[in-house]
C-alpha cells in the first residue's frame, strides 16, 4: 500500500516534470513575457565577451546578443548576460537557464546531434594555430617534432593537436593548462616551446605581450573551428529567429546597410533586397512572430557584421584580426547570407 | 701581631665581585645562532642552503615588487612606466590593475551608486555579532563596534552615498550601539533579525519579503510555544504552520502590504553579485547556518532513536563522500531540469544551501568529536540533576563540547570560506579566478597574471587569519580547567 503510494507520487512527479519539459516549447513567448533575453556568454574572452570597468559587457559575441534582443524585444539593453564556463555552457542552454548561447562555441557533429543543440550559423570562422618565440628558429608547424606545447585541457584544441601530430608522424610533450591566462604565463615563463589555441586567441595574446615582435604565429591552421550561436533542439521558430538575426547582420554588410545610413535606406532605398530586409516591403518578420522592423532594429544596435567586427576584434582594435575567412563571399571569404525573400 | 706581612694573611673578600657578562661566544645573538643554526656540520649546511633559498626568492621577487606601478590605465602603460623608470629590461608588478578595477574585485557588478548597501550590510554584521562574539569583554566589544560604525560610515561616504543615506545609516548604527551598550534582551533579538535585514540591503526590493519570511519563523515559534506541552508534536505543528505560511500566504501578504507601504530599495539581482561581496555573502551565510545544522546533526548521530541516527549517518556520509563541486553543479544545473520552467530559484540561494549542507556535515563530525571527548560523568551528572534531554544538552553538554571543538569548528569555517571560490565553476564571479580572468579578458589588462592572485590571496589571508586569531582568543577566554 505504502509502496504503491510512493510509486504513485513518483509517477505524478515524473509526469509533472515531463509536462514541464514539453511546456518549454515557446521560447519567443517566454522571452517576451520575461522582457529580458538570457544570453549565455563567455566568462571573459578578449574581444568576444568581457565586461568593462563599469560592468558593461562588450565584444563580438555580446554584439550578437544585443542584436537579437533588439530584434525580439525592441531594446538592445534588455539582455541578461549569463557567464558560462566551458563545463556549464551546454547544460545551461538545455536546462533553459539561457535562451541562446553566444559563447564562441565550435559547431561540431556531436554537439549538434548528441547534445541536442541547434547551431544557427557561424559568426566567426576560426582555426587552431601555434605561436612560438622567434629565436626558436621555427617557421612551420611541421618543424615542431618533439616540442613541448601548452594546451588547454578539455577543449577541441586538445584533440586537434593530437590528431595533427599523429597525422604528421611527430611527437610532442603536452603542458596542460587551465585557462588562457595560465597558458600565456607558462609560455612566457618558457615552460613550453609553443602555445596552441584558436588563431583569434593567439593574435590577441600576442598583441598583449610586451614584445610582440619576438613571437610569431605559425602559418599552419590545423583545424576548422566554426564558432556560432546555438539554441536548444525542439523550438524551431526560436531557432529561426536566432538564425535570421545573424543572417540579417551579414546580409546588411553585403547590401551596404550600415548603422549610419539605415534610416535613410529604409525610407528611400529602391533595392528590393534591402526593402525586404528592413521591412519596408513584404512583412518577413511576421512569418516568425516578430514585427516588420525586427532586422532594422538588430542592425541599428552596433551596425552590420562588418561594423561589429571592426569595432570589437578588427584591425583597428588592439587585437587586430584580419577579416580572412570572415570576409563576405564577394570578398573571398565564407560569409554568405541566405536570401531574404 | 700587628702589621703582619701581607703575604702571610689569607685573602678574604668582603664584597661580591660585580657579575661578569658571560663570554661573548656563549650569550646573546651569537649563542642563539650557534645553538639554533650552526650547532653541527649538518645544521650549518642546512642553514646555508636555507639562506640561499631565501636569497633566491628575495632577489627574484624584490625588484619585481619594488618596481611596481600603481597608477596606469593599461598593461602597456605599466610597461612603459617601468621601462622609463628602471630601464628597458626591468620587470615590475602592475598593481594598477587592482587600483583600476578594485570595484569589480570587491563588488563585482553591483551598481556603483548602491555600494553603500553591501558596506552597511557587512558593517552591521559586526554589530550583530559583537554581543555574541565578545559576550564577556566589554572593552573588546566596544573597540569592534566603534571601529565597525566609524569604518562603515567613512567608507560609505567615500563611495558616494547620499546625505540621506548616510544620515539613516548613522541613526541606525548609533541606535544599535546604544542598544548593545544598555540592554541585553533586545540586542539578541536585533542579532536574530539581522540576517533578514542584510538580505534586504543586499538584494533590495521591498522590505516586506524578508519581513514575511521572518514572520514565518515567528509564527512557527509561537505555535511551538503554545503547544509545547505536546512535545515532538508541537515541533511538527510549528514546521507545518511555518511552511504553509511561506508557501501559501507570505507572498500575498507581503505584496499586499507593499502596495500600501512599499519601503523599497532598488532591487539588485544575483547575477550582479561578484568579487568579495559574493564570497563574503556565501561564506557568512554558510558559516551562520552550518553551525546550528552541524550541532543538530551531531546530536542526531549520537541519538538513541535508530531512525534519526540512521538518517544523520546517511546524510553526513553522503555529503562528505561527494566533492563540493559536484554539489554546486547539482545546484546550478541539475535543479533546473526538475524545477518547472520559469521558476526563479535564485542561484546564490542555491549555492548557499549546498555550501551550508556541505559544511554542516563536516561541522557535525567536528562537534561529535567534542561530544565524545566529554567524560561520561557529565552526562550522568546532568541526568542526576533531573534535566531533560534538551536542557542537559543546552546547559551542560554542548557548552563544554563546543568549547573543546573550537579549533576544529573554526578550521571548518576557514576551509568553507575559502571553498566559496569554487563557485567559479557554476558561472558566479568569485574574486580569485572568475573575476580575475574576466578582468584580464578586457584587452587593457591582458597579461597581468600574478597581481590579481596576490591581491585576492592577501585579502583572503587577512580574513582567514582574523578568524583564526579570534578562535585563539576565544579558547583563552573559555579556559576554565587545567589551570
Amino acid at each position: 500500500m505504502k509502496k504503491s503510494a510512493l510509486f504513485g507520487s513518483v509517477t505524478v512527479f515524473a509526469l509533472a516534470a515531463s509536462g514541464a519539459m514539453a511546456a518549454e516549447g515557446d521560447t519567443l513567448k517566454e522571452v517576451k513575457a520575461r522582457g529580458v533575453l538570457n544570453c549565455g556568454v563567455n566568462t571573459g574572452l578578449v574581444g568576444f565577451a568581457a565586461p568593462d570597468a563599469n560592468g558593461n559587457w562588450t565584444g563580438f559575441d555580446v554584439a550578437y546578443c544585443k542584436a537579437l534582443a533588439a530584434a525580439v524585444l525592441g531594446d538592445a539593453t534588455k539582455v541578461k548576460y549569463v557567464p558560462t564556463t566551458g563545463q556549464t555552457r551546454f547544460t545551461a542552454l538545455s536546462s533553459g537557464e539561457i535562451d541562446v548561447l553566444a559563447r564562441n562555441s565550435t559547431w561540431t557533429f556531436q554537439r549538434d546531434t548528441d547534445l541536442k543543440l541547434d547551431f544557427v550559423g557561424v559568426n566567426y570562422y576560426d582555426g587552431q594555430g601555434f605561436m612560438v618565440r622567434k629565436d626558436l628558429g621555427v617557421s612551420s608547424a611541421k618543424e615542431l617534432d618533439g616540442a613541448t606545447i601548452c594546451i588547454q585541457t578539455g577543449t577541441t584544441t586538445e584533440l586537434n593537436l593530437a590528431d595533427y601530430f599523429k597525422a604528421n608522424n611527430m611527437t610532442y610533450q603536452p603542458v596542460n593548462i587551465d585557462s588562457n591566462a595560465e597558458g600565456e604565463q607558462q609560455y612566457m615563463a618558457g615552460a613550453c616551446d609553443a602555445y596552441t589555441t584558436d588563431a583569434s586567441g593567439l593574435a590577441a595574446t600576442r598583441a598583449a605581450f610586451a614584445d610582440p615582435e619576438n613571437h610569431i604565429i605559425l602559418p599552419e591552421i590545423i583545424s576548422k573551428e566554426p564558432l556560432g550561436p546555438a539554441v536548444r533542439h525542439g523550438d524551431n521558430n526560436w531557432g529561426d529567429i536566432a538564425r535570421w538575426t545573424l543572417f540579417a547582420l551579414v546580409a546588411a554588410e553585403e547590401y551596404g546597410v550600415t548603422s549610419a545610413n539605415i534610416d535613410e535606406l529604409s525610407k528611400s532605398s529602391q533595392n528590393p533586397e534591402v526593402q525586404r530586409l528592413l521591412g519596408t516591403s513584404d512583412d518577413l518578420g511576421k512569418m516568425m512572430g516578430l514585427d516588420a522592423e525586427w532586422a532594422k532594429r538588430a542592425i541599428k544596435v552596433q551596425g552590420n557584421y562588418g561594423e561589429i567586427f571592426a569595432a570589437t576584434i578588427g584591425e583597428q582594435t588592439p587585437i587586430g584580426l584580419a577579416r580572412g575567412l570572415n570576409a563576405q563571399w564577394t570578398q573571398g571569404g565564407l560569409l554568405y547570407a541566405i536570401p531574404f525573400r | 701581631m700587628s702589621n703582619p706581612d701581607p703575604r702571610s694573611v689569607a685573602f678574604v673578600r668582603k664584597t661580591m665581585l660585580p657579575p661578569e657578562p658571560p663570554p661573548a661566544r656563549a650569550s646573546g645573538a651569537v649563542l642563539w645562532l650557534r645553538e639554533n643554526l650552526f650547532s653541527g656540520p649538518l645544521n650549518i649546511l642546512l642553514t646555508l642552503i636555507g639562506l640561499g633559498i631565501l636569497w633566491l626568492i628575495f632577489s627574484t621577487l624584490w625588484p619585481w615588487l619594488s618596481n611596481s606601478v600603481w597608477n596606469a590605465e593599461s598593461m602597456a602603460d605599466c610597461r612603459k612606466i617601468i621601462a622609463a623608470a628602471h630601464g628597458p629590461d626591468a620587470s615590475g608588478a602592475c598593481f594598477a590593475i587592482i587600483k583600476h578595477r578594485w570595484n569589480q574585485f570587491v563588488f563585482g557588478f553591483y551598481p556603483s551608486d548602491l555600494y553603500w548597501r553591501p558596506v552597511l550590510a557587512f558593517g552591521t554584521l559586526f554589530l550583530a555579532l559583537a554581543p555574541v562574539l565578545f559576550a564577556d569583554s566589554p572593552k573588546a566589544r566596544r573597540i569592534v563596534t566603534g571601529l565597525a560604525v566609524a569604518l562603515t560610515f567613512v567608507i560609505s561616504a567615500v563611495l558616494g552615498a547620499t546625505v540621506v543615506e548616510l544620515g539613516g545609516m548613522a541613526i541606525l548604527m548609533l541606535a544599535w550601539v546604544y542598544l548593545i551598550e544598555t540592554r541585553t534582551g533586545p540586542v539578541v533579538l536585533a542579532s536574530l533579525i539581522y540576517p533578514f535585514f542584510a538580505v534586504w540591503l543586499l538584494w533590495g526590493g521591498t522590505i516586506w519579503e524578508p519581513a514575511m519570511a521572518l514572520a514565518g519563523f515567528v509564527l512557527g515559534f509561537v505555535v511551538w510555544r503554545a503547544l509545547s506541552a505536546y512535545g515532538m508534536f508541537a515541533f511538527a505543528a510549528a514546521v507545518v504552520v511555518a511552511a504553509f505560511w511561506w508557501l501559501a500566504l507570505s507572498d500575498i501578504v507581503s505584496r499586499g502590504i507593499a502596495t500600501v507601504l512599499p519601503m523599497r530599495l532598488a532591487p539588485v539581482s544575483s547575477d550582479q553579485f561578484g568579487g568579495f561581496v559574493l564570497s563574503i555573502t556565501i561564506g557568512v551565510s554558510g558559516i551562520a547556518l552550518s553551525l546550528p545544522l552541524g550541532v543538530i546533526l551531531a546530536l542526531a548521530r549520537r541519538s538513541d532513536l535508530p531512525i534519526i541516527k540512521i538518517m544523520a549517518v546517511i546524510f553526513i556520509e553522503f555529503i562528505r563522500g561527494v566533492p563540493l563541486i559536484t554539489l554546486l553543479f547539482v545546484a546550478s544545473l541539475l535543479l533546473n531540469y526538475f524545477l518547472p520552467p520559469g521558476t526563479n530559484f535564485d542561484i546564490i540561494l542555491r549555492v548557499i544551501i549546498m555550501v551550508t549542507l556541505f559544511a554542516s556535515a563536516y561541522m557535525a563530525e567536528v562537534i561529535r568529536g567534542g561530544l565524545a571527548a566529554l567524560p561520561k560523568g557529565q552526562y550522568e551528572a546532568a541526568d542526576a540533576l533531573g534535566l531533560d534531554y534538551w536542557k542537559a544538552q543546552r546547559l551542560i553538554i554542548l557548552p563544554q563540547a563546543l568549547k573543546i571543538s573550537i579549533p576544529g569548528i573554526v578550521s571548518t569555517f576557514i576551509g568553507m570560506f575559502k571553498d566559496t571560490t569554487l563557485v567559479v565553476f557554476v558561472g558566479l564571479f568569485d574574486p580569485l579566478k572568475a573575476m580575475s580572468d574576466t578582468i584580464r579578458a578586457s584587452f587593457e589588462w591582458k597579461g597581468a597574471y600574478w597581481e590579481p592572485y596576490i591581491f585576492v590571496g592577501s585579502i583572503f589571508f587577512i580574513l582567514c587569519f582574523g578568524m583564526s586569531r579570534y578562535s585563539m582568543y576565544l579558547e583563552r577566554r573559555l579556559k576554565r580547567d587545567h589551570r
